[in-house]
């Protein structure tokens, strides 16, 4: 799977979560921006991964702060 | 020499670029702030002036039903407790001064030990100085770099904390989620260490796991499982086990961490295990080895409680009728509470926000009804809730009592 696929499905995935409607870019952060609680982080996660079917571990989440990172972060998952 | 003492003395003024550490609590400062401006007593800075029994004290000054203490069994007053602490107290002195591993450990931590390999019927029992340093030594330690844990969301913060001061991966699902649980279990890499861990009783809503599924889940996925039972121990189950027990899956369970400061009455942690390796954790557990080990009088209550719960089938008894009676009451009166049916000892009423649910812990209080006001971050989906929990010794007058208490609060406050 090619990062844009995983751009556009993760894409997807976040639409309900942002409440705001603000236009995500690589750089958008999810604490500050999307201002994602601990429980939305939770639910967001546990749809990419059945989405993927990876894990993404709570010290993976602790490096991702941007959207760009999570799409990195998943496609090295998927492709590895 | 004087002058230097003197200046060291003097705090050093902030310049404008140097934060204030404490500054990253200005929120909560605030909140707490904002509460107390609303008139309310302080919710958490009570303090019980005399304890009359494992039900009553006077708590600001008032004669208090006290309702959130985790006091199960009721084990506080007990005449041979209480009398075999003061044996120790007078004939092992007032503490140990030392770690189970060096001078810690006395004849009363081996009796302690043997009480609960007795009660729990398993090979290994290891006390820890508190339930909340079990978990954080436990989980910690046996979860290593490169393995997984795989834990319940809503689970208690000695959970997690053992959890990040370990290496392993952390992978959480969601509460009581069978499906959740084993999709993760599934995903791990192949060849990974991998512990499950889960608690018997959710202290928050007071809602058991089902274990059964889940346990046989974890074992079929080649995981080890660890159940804390701190919130069943002495109550649920035949002999008082835990859920584990009611669920049958005791011997598919490979530690169970408990503690001495509820059912148990008195203060302290501990693990049981039949791993054949598990006497190792002595010399690697950190928070076993690094830090004093109980007082001998502290050990010596919990013994003899433990010991007198086996036996405690009454008790256990009259603890679910009290339960049963207090939620259909709440339920009867229009309270939301935290599960649809009784399901522990624990029964947690739903307040709609954390004005209104501590305006009613304030109108409890003054009725004379000590409960737990438990907030976010502790709270699953950010509730605010009051937190009631039974006592075997509670009688059927005094759950009568409290319904009323609940009942005028409730309307005062305009919550039912």
């Amino acid at each position: 799977m090619d990062r844009a696929e995983v751009d556009s499905r993760i894409r997807k995935i976040i639409e309900p979560f942002n409440k705001k409607g603000i236009a995500i870019t690589e750089d958008t952060t999810f604490a500050g921006d999307l201002e994602f609680d601990s429980l939305t982080v939770m639910d967001f996660v546990a749809e990419i991964e059945d989405e993927f079917d990876i894990i993404i571990s709570m010290n993976q989440q602790a490096e991702i702060e941007k959207y760009g990172q999570l799409v990195d972060a998943v496609h090295d998952l998927v492709s590895s | 020499m004087s002058e230097g003492i003197m200046q060291a003395d003097q705090p050093p003024e902030l310049t404008g670029d140097t934060p204030d550490l404490f500054s990253k609590f200005d929120d909560t400062i605030k909140l707490r702030e904002n509460l107390l401006a609303s008139g309310v007593e302080d919710p958490f800075s009570l303090v019980m002036e005399r304890v009359l029994s494992p039900t009553r004290a006077i708590c600001n000054g008032r004669d208090t039903i006290l309702l959130g203490t985790y006091n199960y069994m009721g084990m506080t007053f007990d005449p041979d407790v209480v009398a075999a602490g003061q044996k120790a107290l007078a004939d092992f002195g007032s503490g140990t001064t030392g770690s189970r591993v060096l001078n810690g450990t006395y004849q009363g931590h081996k009796e302690c030990e043997d009480a609960l390999r007795e009660f729990y019927d398993m090979d290994h029992a290891m006390v820890f100085s508190t339930g909340y340093q079990a978990n954080l030594g436990i989980i910690s330690t046996i979860a290593g770099k490169g393995d997984y844990v795989v834990l319940d969301i809503d689970s208690h913060a000695s959970i997690w904390d053992g959890c990040a001061m370990g290496n392993a991966e952390i992978v959480p699902f969601k509460h009581n989620d069978i499906t959740a649980m084993e999709k993760r279990l599934k995903r791990i890499p192949e060849g990974a260490g991998k512990l499950v861990v889960l608690e018997g009783v959710y202290s928050m809503l007071g809602d058991i796991a089902p274990l059964k599924e889940m346990v046989k889940i974890a074992k079929d996925n080649g995981a080890m499982v660890l159940v804390d039972e701190a919130h069943s121990m002495g109550f649920i189950g035949e002999h008082g086990r835990g859920v584990v027990e009611q669920a049958g899956v005791i011997d598919d369970v490979d530690f169970i961490i408990g503690t001495f400061s509820k059912s148990v009455g008195t203060v302290g942690g501990f693990c049981v295990s039949n791993h054949p390796k598990f006497e190792i954790m002595r010399l690697v557990c950190r928070p076993y080895v690094f830090t004093a080990s109980l007082p001998p009088s502290v050990v010596a209550t919990a013994a003899t409680s433990i010991r007198k719960l086996m036996t405690a089938k009454d008790k256990r008894e009259h603890l679910w009728k009290n339960s049963q009676r207090l939620h259909s009451g709440l339920t009867q009166l229009g309270f939301k509470l935290g599960t649809d049916e009784p399901q522990s000892a624990i029964v947690a009423v739903i307040m709609p926000d954390l004005e209104k649910g501590a305006a009613m812990w304030s109108a409890l209080l003054t009725e004379g009804l000590y409960v737990n006001l438990a907030r976010p971050p502790a709270t699953p989906a950010n509730m605010t809730l009051l937190r009631c929990s039974l006592c075997a010794v509670h009688s059927d007058e005094e759950v009568e009592t409290i319904l009323g208490m609940f009942e005028r609060a409730g309307k005062a406050v305009g919550i039912i």
